[in-house]
């Protein structure tokens, strides 16, 4: 590990004040960001523990919750209000990592931790553009089993390894974000970036931005949600691929939803297509794999990954089943 | 800068890049907590901090200053083992015996999560009580591997023990 200095940032404005230098990154729970660090992938000159600083869930101006950056990953899957109003946000933080590990994560760190792809870990062995822009990808012909098939680019294949932030992509939640050019809010959806020709930049926050808090908007649909991971083994993996649902019926009748597809891309893949296809549709196991085709009609399977497609099809017709009819499929 | 580990109050390491897990190792000589992959993967490094379970190796010592920390040295009464201690010896709960600490201080804190009522990846109810039943603990128990195998004994172990009053 390079050498660097540690500071405990005393409070939020501490913490901006010292965010502004060169070289920094803010420390939450340090479960990525330790590994980054000892692999060499990341060097940061100065880390700036913002794990500290107060976080709490509280209810939002909005009727939503606002929950604070700092907040654990485990206190936000128990937290009652989630469990009861926003289901498919504790089953997707549950599916995640290690008890160990959630209970250290915090929620600013989830949304920022970086893709497992193992070229961009492997500093000595690999070609990484993600990690030294310009230098080549070697996932892109290399063992690609877990890459993306959406939304892609040549420069990089990588997918986002977070399990919360699918979920947080279907429920509209909001990032709260405050740096040197003072504070602002945006659109989950808008947070993560495609690759594009500079995968180095994961999403679109300035340097010194720091993630304050994440709100959830109240949607009483998120009630009947839910979060289904496929992986290698039963626990402790991540996604080849996820769905995370919510869905309001009006008798037989779809009267709205929201779908987010996790493992499939470089982002948590928000499925307006597929959303689209089924709002106000008659639920059925076959409009639900029409609206998955839908959605991954541009898929772009590499050499190993060409099964999401039609992995992400059934979890999703699985799911939506589930969703609609009450019972497990 | 201090941590206070089972209960006695050591120094910080002065370098920051030194783990929680390399300074209760190299620097406070307690060998008892392993150094297995040393990035988050097997769990042999699980300790209890302020009550809590969490990868040692994965923690950088400064950021623990002020906190608790139990390992698997502070769990025994003098030569009186703890009661999980006791029940992995009597389950064969191990082999080689390298993950058992960690997975002892993991059990530890597992039982505290479920008495608080944290549900798992398998909880049918998110919002009901929690009862372990074996495969609960083995949902629990994810992040602790045993190359060796014994995760039979280890569960019977738990279940006769620290879970009984929350089981199923």
């Amino acid at each position: 590990m390079t050498p660097f200095d540690y500071a405990r940032a005393t409070d939020r404005a501490d913490a901006l004040r010292q965010g502004a230098a060169t070289n920094i990154a803010f420390l939450g729970g340090g479960t990525n960001l330790v590994d980054l660090m000892r692999e060499r992938v990341a060097s940061p000159a100065r880390v700036i523990d913002v794990s500290l600083l107060p976080g709490a869930i509280e209810d939002s101006e909005g009727g939503g919750l606002m929950i604070g950056a700092a907040v654990r990953n485990t206190a936000l899957a128990e937290h009652a209000a989630v469990r009861a109003r926003y289901p498919m946000l504790s089953r997707a933080i549950l599916a995640g990592a290690s008890a160990q590990i959630r209970n250290m994560a915090t929620v600013g760190g989830n949304l920022l931790q970086r893709t497992r792809c193992t070229y961009f870990y492997d500093v000595e062995g690999s070609r990484c553009n993600k990690r030294a822009p310009g230098s080549g990808c070697d996932a892109r012909d290399g063992f690609n089993r877990i890459h993306a098939v959406l939304g892609a680019s040549e420069a990089c294949v990588a997918t986002h390894p977070s399990d919360m932030c699918v979920a947080l992509a279907a429920l509209d939640a909001i990032v709260h974000v405050e740096g040197p050019g003072g504070a602002r809010t945006l659109p989950f959806g808008e947070l993560h970036r495609l690759p594009g020709d500079a995968p180095d930049r994961d999403t679109v926050l300035a340097p010194g931005e720091l993630i304050t808090a994440v709100e959830l908007p109240p949607l009483p649909l998120a009630a009947r949600s839910t979060y289904r991971k496929v992986r290698d083994r039963a626990s402790y993996a991540f996604a080849l691929v996820s769905v995370a649902a919510a869905v309001e019926m009006d008798g037989d009748r779809i009267a709205d939803l929201r779908i987010a597809f996790g493992g499939v891309a470089h982002k948590p893949w928000r499925a307006t297509r597929a959303e689209a296809a089924l709002r106000g549709a008659t639920a059925s196991a076959q409009a639900f794999r029409d609206a998955a085709a839908a959605e991954f009609a541009d898929a772009r399977p590499l050499r190993d990954n060409g099964f999401k497609p039609a992995l992400a099809t059934r979890t999703l017709a699985a799911v939506l089943s589930e969703l609609t009819t009450g019972e497990a499929a | 800068m201090s941590l206070i580990v089972n209960g006695l109050e050591v120094p910080a390491p002065a370098d920051a890049r030194v783990s929680l897990l390399d300074h209760l190792r190299e620097g406070m000589h307690l060998t008892g907590t392993k150094k297995g992959c040393n990035q988050g993967a097997c769990g042999a490094c699980t300790v209890l901090v302020d009550g809590e379970r969490i990868l040692s190796c994965l923690a950088l010592a400064v950021q623990y200053d002020g906190r608790r920390i139990t390992t698997i040295e502070g769990l025994a009464d003098g030569d009186a083992l703890h009661p999980l201690q006791a029940a992995f010896i009597e389950h064969d709960g191990f082999q080689c015996g390298y993950c058992t600490p960690g997975q002892i201080c993991s059990a530890i804190g597992m039982v505290a999560e479920a008495k608080r009522g944290v549900p798992s990846h398998i909880s049918p109810d998110l919002t009901a009580e929690v009862r372990l039943s074996r495969e609960e603990i083995q949902e629990r128990m994810s992040g602790n591997l045993c190359r060796c195998g014994a995760h039979n004994g280890i569960i019977d172990a738990i279940r006769g023990t620290v879970a009984a009053e929350v089981g199923a």
